[in-house]
């Protein structure tokens, strides 16, 4: 009982953490790698308190498998479409008429998949590893 | 004190202490990275090697036993290849420029260029997410690769089919 007060006070920060890591990568430590496993950590931390079927509720399994694939499509996505623009792959310069804008740009989309490939491919596995017990961690 | 964690790792027979272990473990080379002035790295090292894979672990230690079964052949074999291996790491070690130094080949190929330049040309103060999203976006991009790679193998390994999916879980 305490631990579900706790975890619904705590995992609002730790998400709100994760992104305020995503987004402030450029200016201080962290970027998509270490935000995608604290949002996945999050949520496992959720899987935990309240259950794994609540969990799959909240984040269905659709949701994170898509995600997985999502991330990387986004990021090579990039790539192309500075290639469509006239530059080379993964080049940012030319996804904006401002240089420095563009990279801005690039980055930005970039730690954004990396950021959703992380926390897919983490959510993914504790789900496979976590739904092979016979439904016992959904009562803990 | 990490020497002192890995050693009762591989004391202790009980896998459930082991695991935790796992985990003060990864705590303790996070703090180990803060002062190394890797914090990027220590995020990662804390929420995934003592956050992410202690709940792994303890997640398949559900499905397994909780005791390590003894061990069939002596250890001595394995024991001379670590120290081997190890003391041939050491002496490679022997080699590499002291630590710190200004001078040493690898900080005057590209790094001064990336630090004087970077964030002009980029825009973004951190240098290591100049470094790690614009310039190195090839790896960083391969990086990604692998874990979606990780991920789609444990995927494939592990789902069931959606038919046992809905019958075989409760």
């Amino acid at each position: 009982m305490v631990l579900r007060v706790i975890a619904k006070l705590f995992i609002p920060f730790v998400m709100l953490f994760a992104l305020y890591v995503q987004f402030h990568g450029d200016f201080g430590p962290g970027g998509g790698f270490q935000a995608g496993v604290i949002v996945a950590a999050a949520v496992i931390f959720y899987a935990l308190t309240f259950g794994l079927q609540t969990t799959r509720r909240v984040v269905p399994e659709r949701l994170v498998e898509t995600m997985v694939a999502a991330g990387i499509l986004l990021y090579a996505g990039v790539g192309v479409a500075g290639m469509a623009r006239g530059g080379n792959f993964l080049d940012y310069f030319v996804l904006s008429k401002d240089p420095v804008a563009g990279q801005h740009l690039g980055i930005f989309l970039v730690e954004l998949g990396v950021f959703i490939t992380v926390s897919g491919v983490m959510l993914a596995v504790f789900y496979m590893f976590a739904g092979r017990g016979r439904g016992r961690h959904d009562e803990q | 004190m990490m020497a002192a964690t890995a050693l009762a790792m591989a004391r202790v027979r009980n896998l459930f202490a082991v695991v935790v272990l796992g985990g003060l473990y990864s705590f303790l080379m996070a703090t180990v990275l803060v002062v190394l002035d890797a914090v990027d790295v220590a995020m990662t090292e804390a929420a995934v090697g003592a956050g992410v894979s202690t709940v792994l672990l303890l997640g398949t230690l559900y499905l397994t036993h909780s005791e390590e079964a003894r061990p069939r052949h002596r250890a001595i074999l394995p024991l001379i290849v670590a120290l081997v291996t190890g003391g041939l790491l050491v002496y490679g070690t022997l080699g590499l420029p002291e630590f710190g130094r200004a001078d040493s080949v690898i900080h005057r190929h590209v790094a001064p260029r990336y630090l004087e330049q970077g964030p002009k040309e980029t825009g973004v103060p951190n240098v290591v997410t100049a470094v790690l999203a614009s310039y190195r976006g090839y790896d960083t991009l391969g990086e990604v690769t692998v874990i979606f790679t990780a991920g789609i193998g444990v995927l494939a390994l592990l789902r069931r089919r959606r038919r046992d999916d809905d019958g075989g879980r409760r």
